[in-house]
């Protein structure tokens, strides 16, 4: 077995396009908030909790979608708890998205030893693929891509929904000129404070989805490490895509196989290269990616600034 | 009005400066993650009364205790001078977990050099440690001088990269021969940091954390350097008008604050573990920010502030293995007190009022 045997086959493909899902959702939450001018430290954790709630839910219910829904709300709430500290009160965005994230992983890690203290981990049966009928059936990549599950065909749907939304639509105006001038947005009537607050919200409703999707539907049970950086990895991903819909699904995409692939290396066990190299990849990509960009002014222009009512 | 809709806004108005007021937020914060500490170990079904007074217990009462929570505070006292020096030029290094590796790696390499003579050992591996922690660091700063690299991010993404690359070095051509596990092979004898209490971790790092503490309140209050870095992190196009080079002040500054977290890394290699692993640091390096906040970014106040985290951490460990309440606490408790101490910083610094209605209505 080579390495190209590990690429080379449906399943992998298919594998690629399961990790990639989290990480485009993920993403996508992250593009908003920051097109909003506020970066958004604390993904990491509301990934997690996103990803415990899930579980917690599902093996509560035994609903699925039940468990999604309430994975979405406390996912909400926390882009809510962030927009109190960073939007409304004007806490600096990268001291308060690091509290976030280090508070919540340490209260999620907390509660699974609180809620499993007897060690007995439940077993969540966990999402099935549905096939599309037609397009399925396309040789080699119908399966990959058009047998998958509900959320990643939402997945599919949200990127297309995306960019109209942003590049066509007034509200994905105002997103945009809040992120990039909010004195302005202001002077036209835009409500500053409430779109960072909404962008916020959404970021981390998509955040939580995207760790309740990894266990939901990728490992069918919660682990320690289920996140284990993928939260950081979408920070990264956003700088990689410039900002924009289609470019952060592009990057998703790519980071998604090398997630697959290492995996595939990792259980394989004919790995050459530790595949920890491989695993710091989409880090390196984005500190060159970052180099190449400066001086094109890719990011939003208020990125990090806090916004103040009062200042003219 | 435009849309008529009405919500609840706040408006923030800039208090007068005090200083008193500033470390009263500190304070409360402290006592609102203490409070917080209570409700979860409540909510693991423990006494919080006995939890506290076995976590007090097992951080300051008897030698073990104390030279242990003294031991873990010398690397995040370190982490956190790191982060203070760093805040002063408004340089965000959140690197420090990734400095304080390279560092530990840096510091286990040269203590295995048989060749080299045996005094010069200690004082080597701290040179060495220094600067590898100080490069990791500089580079960002060359990264935000030269290309407007956001260090926000450059200094996260080198965290992964670093660790990755420790991960596959030390899984690799640089695992412990001997064990067999991923770890470096051990520091030679004459490596190992002195300790100055017999039976416990009371190991030279502790005194050298201290002594940095000093030296860095001398830098930051005695020296024109301190001076230029207060200057060009309250207002840069000022520094710039005074003839400081804000470029230069940020790169140094960002040197020496990489310095001090690789400090931090060889500390553990050469008082506690005599050995590099990829979990020397277990989260040293974010902890120091949480130092840098509570102490106001005095270096000074950063030693009770990573005292209390560390006893913390070495309380929450003694109480999870006599009440079994999980020691995620101490993690947990560290992310409210930095949460905690954010927020009560802004509610001195502005009298905040709470209204409702329009953003139009308000003016």
């Amino acid at each position: 077995m080579s390495i190209l045997d590990l690429i080379l086959d449906a399943g992998f493909l298919a594998a690629a396009i399961r990790l990639t899902v989290p990480l485009l959702l993920g993403t996508m939450g992250e593009m908003i908030c920051e097109r909003s001018g506020v970066l958004n430290l604390g993904i990491e954790g509301m990934m997690l909790a996103g990803a415990f709630m899930g579980f917690v839910a599902a093996a509560a219910t035994g609903s699925l979608w039940l468990a999604v829904f309430a994975a979405v709300l406390l996912g909400a709430l926390l882009g809510f708890v962030m927009a109190i500290l960073v939007v409304h009160l004007r806490i600096d965005q990268t001291a308060a998205g690091i509290g976030m994230t280090m508070t919540i992983t340490g209260l999620v890690y907390f509660a699974y030893r609180l809620v499993f203290a007897d060690n007995v981990v439940p077993h969540i049966e966990s999402f099935k693929t549905i096939p599309i009928p037609l397009l399925s059936a396309i040789p080699f990549i119908g399966d990959a891509l058009f047998n998958q599950y509900a959320l990643t065909y939402l997945a599919y749907v949200l990127v297309p929904l995306l960019a109209v939304f942003l590049a066509r639509t007034p509200s994905g105006l105002a997103l945009r000129t809040v992120g990039e001038n909010p004195l302005a947005a202001a002077g036209s009537g835009i409500d500053v404070i409430r779109t960072r607050t909404t962008a916020l919200v959404v970021a981390g409703g998509l955040a939580a989805l995207a760790g309740a999707y990894l266990n939901l539907a990728v490992f069918g049970s919660f682990t320690f490490g289920i996140i284990s950086g993928r939260g950081w990895i979408c920070l990264a991903l956003v700088v990689l895509g410039r900002w924009n819909p289609v470019g952060c699904a592009a990057a998703a995409l790519l980071f998604g196989g090398v997630d697959a692939f290492q995996l595939r290396m990792q259980t394989s066990g004919i790995s050459q290269i530790p595949f920890s190299v491989f695993i710091a990849l989409p880090y390196i990509a984005t500190l060159i990616a970052m180099i190449f960009s400066s001086r094109r002014a890719l990011a939003p222009e208020n990125l990090m600034k806090p916004y103040d009512p009062e200042e003219r | 009005m435009e849309t008529g809709e009405r919500s609840v806004r706040l408006h923030l108005v800039l208090r007068d400066p005090s200083a008193g007021r500033d470390w009263l937020a500190s304070g409360i914060a402290v006592v609102a993650s203490m409070a917080i500490t209570g409700v979860l170990i409540l909510l693991a079904d423990a006494n919080p009364v006995t939890g506290f007074v076995i976590m007090f217990k097992a951080a300051f009462v008897g030698k073990i205790a104390i030279t242990e929570t003294l031991a873990r505070a010398a690397p995040i006292l370190l982490t956190g001078l790191a982060a203070i020096v760093a805040l002063r030029v408004r340089f965000w290094n959140i690197g420090a977990e990734g400095q304080l590796l390279v560092g530990a790696m840096a510091a286990a390499f040269v203590g295995t050099i048989a060749q080299l003579p045996a005094m010069l050992l200690v004082p080597a591996m701290i040179l060495a440690a220094m600067l590898a922690g100080g490069l990791a660091a500089a580079f960002p700063a060359l990264l935000k001088n030269r290309f407007r690299v956001n260090e926000v991010v450059s200094t996260l993404m080198l965290n992964f990269i670093i660790a990755n690359m420790v991960t596959a070095l030390l899984s690799g051509p640089w695992r412990d021969p001997v064990s067999g596990w991923p770890d470096s092979p051990d520091i030679l004898a004459g490596a190992e940091w002195p300790t100055y209490w017999r039976g416990t971790n009371l190991h030279l790092g502790v005194v050298l954390a201290v002594i940095a503490a000093v030296a860095v309140a001398v830098l930051l209050r005695r020296t024109t350097f301190g001076l230029m870095m207060d200057v060009v992190g309250d207002n840069p196009v000022a520094a710039s008008h005074a003839r400081i080079d804000v470029r230069r002040t940020v790169l140094i500054s960002a040197l020496l604050s990489g310095a001090l977290a690789g400090l931090a890394g060889a500390g553990e290699v050469g008082g506690i573990q005599y050995q590099a692993m990829i979990s020397i640091s277990s989260g040293y390096g974010y902890a120091g920010l949480i130092v840098a906040m509570l102490a106001r970014l005095s270096p000074l106040a950063a030693v009770p502030a990573a005292i209390f985290l560390a006893s913390l951490m070495t309380g929450s460990d003694e109480m999870s293995r006599q009440l079994g309440v999980p020691s995620f606490l101490a993690d947990a408790v560290q992310g409210i007190a930095l949460l905690a101490v954010l927020i009560a910083s802004q509610f001195a610094r502005y009298r905040i009022v709470v209204y409702w209605g329009s953003r139009s209505s308000a003016r």
